[in-house]
């Protein structure tokens, strides 16, 4: 296939899978079942992007003119094909996962269910092979357009509120902000593409570089710095596939993609550097880590719990681009992916946790890990990556985050990426480790046999987070071919 | 046959509706007064795009009519600016036509359709004449023909709810003096100058800065045409009368009798009196920019409270025309373009979300919000519409809306007013709180148990869905758009309408 073909396929399925999903509304199996095929046969053409891009193809395509001289363009590059890679890869998993569980959960609505999520994945593919920044702009919309039925499914009254919450914060900043800033950027530079090593040097002074990195920072709501985070949580509402995928992987991973992509190809990490117009960020990254850390530790709640986590999770990448250090937007790129597979695999254990028991609060699950060995299990896999320890792909970028910090001479990130461990280590372990080992209900899961003692949620449900668990430990060992490839994206400034 | 064609459809445009509208009275039946009024409508469209083809790489054509040479004789003149505002009114007049053979079937009473066809060709006539002329008297009788016409349409919705009659009489109240304060305006620079052809007009005027009476004559015409466009203090009369016409007028009228206004100021602003006359940047500094803000934000906030679908529909409109108004006082080429691409692109939406209102109200017979709960399981397709339109409200990116938000903003910074652009933004805040209000309702609410309701006819949806798809067309592929308006405007700064024209329709004339 011609690399144009390719980007337009990769378009072209998910958006086919979701109208394919309102026609077939009524024929539940051949439209779960047409839309598994269409997810394997997205990651198989991402796939082959990823091959024709490593044999040094230039791959792009631009199709309609938007204004004269601004066209709706794509164009693959290493940052962008990796974010592809994840969602579509984990596309897979989450669809399997959410059959299971809305078939498991008697939800209803669920063609315009799929619809919307497979919408919500087009959407994802655009952003990822954005080449402009209107581009990115135009699907980071149709991200937050298509998301806003998945939060609002259930229809009640704290849906709707939820709902609200999540398309105000994200609308407002999107608006007032993003599309303030993209525009300035046009009128200041003329262009907007992506161009490796950033347009905004020399352009402006260094001042209103930082004022205008705000209007970035703040716009993209979906990288939930504080304070615009709260849509994060108020997103907990929707049926868990939906937390795990778009609140852990698509959505937010947009968000802080679009953070770095923005650092990286517009501003440019050296021109940050030698203005110091990003150091102010960084603070606010740092606060956001540790602020979200400790809200996470209060929260009873369990998706309220991840949702925090991730909070914090996601500042993490934004101060790899705000400490303008090539090791730091690096290290950024690759905690999307180790991030990305570790909280999905919390997510689906908590969905699983739901579908089995009905239970949502942490304290009720004192001992389930008994009667939930396979979701436990994962989940302290998953937890264990999060917090960064080996052998699992969560050390590696907190640990190229780091020498990301001491490259640009913030040892008191480092500190604070120490601290955050801590911290994650304080809210996460202990769900895990109560699940197993607590007195009251031992006598009596001790008399019955190991089978009898389980209660597992359907198969669907149970499989999907092993197996992204098994993901977390197999990136451990590939995490140094990803920051190879990612490595040119900071070398063209340099 | 062809060559005729060509060589006078600039006269033809007009010709066409005003020749169907007595004809489609003189007949008496309906579907033959419909077919008569689709015909010329077509007929104009068409031409109406060949116009626009001709002039859109910044050609002016000049027609005479009945030969007399101007300016003693009228003058039709084109530019990518009118040409621009001929294919709006065309456009909407085609596809508002169909839907509104069903939707007055229930609104007007069978006897007063062929009066419907008649009037809604007149008001059509109208709009064009105004348009597309060049003589600066013409514009008022051609305002009147479709005023007049307007009255009445509106009115006709009194079969459904009386108080369209008292909409009506405050039109007509208002737009009468809007109207007089035009021709009184036309009458003073006439006293002046001795002449009423624009580009004679503009030459003469261009010494004559200092006149009082001059000056008097901008302020009579700038407020008077206020009036006709709903300027934001004097928009009084607007909500009511596209809240109690049928369905299809307010449509019409949504789209196209507002802009065909604002036309007629900046023609007036920008040929006629010339750009650089002092108090003219006075108006729009002190007069145009305040009321453009506050209609984006007041209007808009109004609009959040209104449980009538149609009003609230209206009062976004008069929040649009705030954007409009903003395009023209920032007072530069992009400025004006953003005016220009917004005249279409907000055309297209709301013709498209009143067609789509009209057909909700068409099948189940109430316009307020409250009885619309749960609807879009039962007219998916019609929720769906509404829900673009609303996008493009909003301007989210990948609809016309958008495109206009886009040229808007970047004219703001360019001229280096962040606070404006800060503006711009934080209305269009306004305008997710009351689309998102009606789509909840719309998606959200539950259905009521005992709902008959079912999807529109399709004679409603095809025309809503052509409007929706041309707000997403031209949302994606907004070249051609925003090159029409970017040559429209830029002609309009250099006085490009009163240099030579090329003169049509010369062919086999003596």
């Amino acid at each position: 296939m011609t690399p144009e073909n390719l980007i337009l396929t990769a378009l072209a399925l998910p958006l086919a899978a979701s109208i394919g999903c309102l026609i077939f509304a009524k024929q539940p199996n051949l439209r779960d079942g047409l839309t598994l095929l269409v997810s394997i046969a997205l990651l198989g053409t991402v796939i082959a992007i990823l091959q024709q891009f490593q044999s040094g193809q230039v791959i792009e395509a631009s199709w309609w003119n938007f204004n004269p001289g601004i066209a709706i363009a794509f164009k693959i590059e290493p940052l962008g094909l990796i974010f592809a890679l994840v969602a579509s890869s984990l596309w897979i998993a989450t669809h399997v996962y959410g059959v299971g569980y809305m078939r498991g959960n008697n939800e209803k609505k669920h063609a315009r269910f799929f619809a919307c999520f497979a919408f919500a994945i087009f959407a994802t593919m655009g952003i990822a092979f954005s080449a402009n920044l209107l581009t990115l702009f135009l699907f980071y919309e149709l991200l937050t357009i298509s998301t806003y039925p998945l939060v609002a499914h259930k229809e009640t009254p704290e849906a709707k509120a939820g709902g609200r919450t999540y398309l105000g914060i994200l609308m407002s900043t999107s608006i007032v902000f993003l599309l303030t800033a993209i525009v300035w950027t046009y009128v200041i530079t003329g262009t907007m593409d992506f161009t490796p090593g950033g347009i905004l040097t020399d352009k402006t002074e260094a001042g209103f570089l930082a004022i205008l990195l705000a209007l970035f920072a703040f716009g993209i709501g979906k990288a939930a710095l504080m304070p615009f985070h709260r849509w994060l949580p108020a997103a907990m509402v929707a049926p868990t596939p939906v937390s795990a995928l778009l609140h852990a992987v698509a959505v937010v991973k947009a968000g802080v993609f679009s953070m770095l992509k923005i650092g990286v190809y517009i501003f440019g990490i050296d021109n940050l550097a030698n203005t110091g117009a990003s150091q102010w960020l960084m603070w606010l990254a740092a606060f956001s880590i540790l602020a979200a850390s400790l809200i996470a530790m209060q929260q009873d709640n369990l998706k309220r719990r991840l949702a925090y986590s991730t909070v914090s999770q996601l500042s993490y990448i934004t101060l790899g681009v705000a400490l303008a250090s090539s090791m730091g937007a690096i290290g950024g790129g690759l905690h999307i992916v180790t991030h990305a597979f570790g909280k999905i695999t919390l997510f689906m254990c908590a969905g699983a946790i739901y579908v089995a028991t009905h239970k949502t609060e942490i304290s009720q699950m004192r001992g389930l890990g008994r009667a939930m060995p396979f979701t436990f299990i994962a989940f302290g896999v998953g937890a264990l990556s999060i917090i960064g320890l080996p052998p699992l792909g969560g050390s590696w970028s907190k640990w190229l985050l780091m020498v990301g910090a001491a490259d640009a001479g913030q040892q008191v990130m480092i500190g604070v990426l120490m601290l955050s461990s801590a911290l994650n280590v304080a809210y996460l372990l202990p769900i895990f480790a109560r699940g197993f080992f607590d007195g009251s209900i031992k006598s009596d899961a001790d008399s019955k046999s190991f089978r009898e003692n389980l209660k597992e949620a359907p198969i669907l449900c149970v499989l999907p987070p092993c197996i992204t668990a098994a993901g977390c430990l197999v990136l451990f060992f590939y995490a140094g071919k990803i920051e190879e490839f990612l490595a040119p994206i900071v070398l063209g400034g340099s | 046959m062809m060559s005729l064609v060509e060589n006078h459809a600039a006269i033809l445009v007009v010709l066409l509706p005003l020749v169907a509208a007595p004809l489609a009275m003189l007949f008496g039946n309906r579907s033959v007064a419909f077919l008569l009024s689709l015909a010329a409508s077509i007929g104009s469209f068409l031409l109406s795009i060949y116009l626009l083809m001709l002039v859109k790489d910044g050609a002016v054509l000049s027609y005479h009519i009945g030969g007399w040479a101007p300016p003693l004789g009228i003058e039709y003149r084109i530019d990518a600016a009118n040409a621009l505002v001929l294919l709006i009114v065309a456009a909407i007049s085609l596809a508002v036509l169909p839907y509104a053979r069903t939707s007055i079937e229930k609104e007007i009473a069978e006897k007063n359709h062929t009066l419907f066809y008649a009037c809604f060709m007149l008001c059509f006539t109208g709009l064009m004449g105004v348009t597309i002329t060049g003589d600066a008297f013409n514009v008022f009788v051609f305002l009147e023909i479709s005023s007049l016409s307007t009255y009445v349409l509106v009115a006709l919705g009194a079969e459904k709810d009386r108080r369209a009659l008292s909409a009506a009489y405050d039109y007509l109240v208002l737009g009468t003096i809007g109207a007089t304060f035009f021709v009184i305006g036309l009458g003073l620079i006439y006293m002046a100058t001795g002449t009423l052809n624009m580009v004679d007009l503009s030459e003469r005027l261009a010494s004559m800065e200092g006149n009082r009476t001059v000056r008097s004559a901008f302020a009579f015409i700038v407020i008077g045409m206020g009036l006709k466009l709903a300027i934001y203090p004097l928009h009084r009369w607007l909500p009511g009368a596209y809240t109690y016409a049928p369905s299809a007028v307010s449509a019409f009228l949504a789209a196209t009798a507002t802009k065909v206004a604002i036309y007629v100021v900046i023609r007036f602003m920008f040929s006629v009196f010339s750009i650089k006359f002092g108090f003219e940047q006075d108006t729009l500094k002190y007069i145009f920019f305040p009321f453009a803000v506050i209609a984006m934000f007041a209007a808009s906030f109004i609009a959040v409270f209104q449980i009538n679908v149609k009003r609230m529909l209206a009062y976004s409109s008069v929040a649009q025309i705030g954007y409009m108004l903003l395009g023209i006082a920032l007072f530069s080429a992009t400025g004006l373009s953003a005016t220009l691409v917004h005249l279409f692109n907000h055309a297209v939406t709301k013709g498209a979300l009143f067609l789509a209102a009209g057909a909700i109200i068409y099948q189940i017979g109430s316009p307020l919000m409250a009885n619309m709960s749960g609807l879009g399981k039962k007219m998916p397709w019609t929720c769906a519409a509404i829900v673009v339109g609303g996008l493009s409200l909003i301007g989210v990116p990948g609809t016309v809306g958008f495109v206009s938000k886009w040229i808007l903003l970047m004219a703001a910074l360019e001229a280096g007013l962040w606070p404006v652009s800060l503006m711009i933004v934080l209305s269009s805040l306004i305008a997710v709180v009351y689309v998102w209000k009606f789509v909840e309702v719309l998606y959200l609410e539950p259905l009521p148990k005992d709902s008959q309701a079912t999807e529109a006819p399709i004679s409603l949806l095809v025309p809503m869905w052509c409007l929706i798809l041309a707000t997403l067309w031209f949302g994606f592929d907004a070249d051609f758009t925003v090159h029409v308006s970017d040559i429209a405007a830029q002609s309009l700064f250099d006085g490009r309408f009163a240099q030579d024209a090329i003169i049509m329709g010369t062919e086999g004339r003596p």
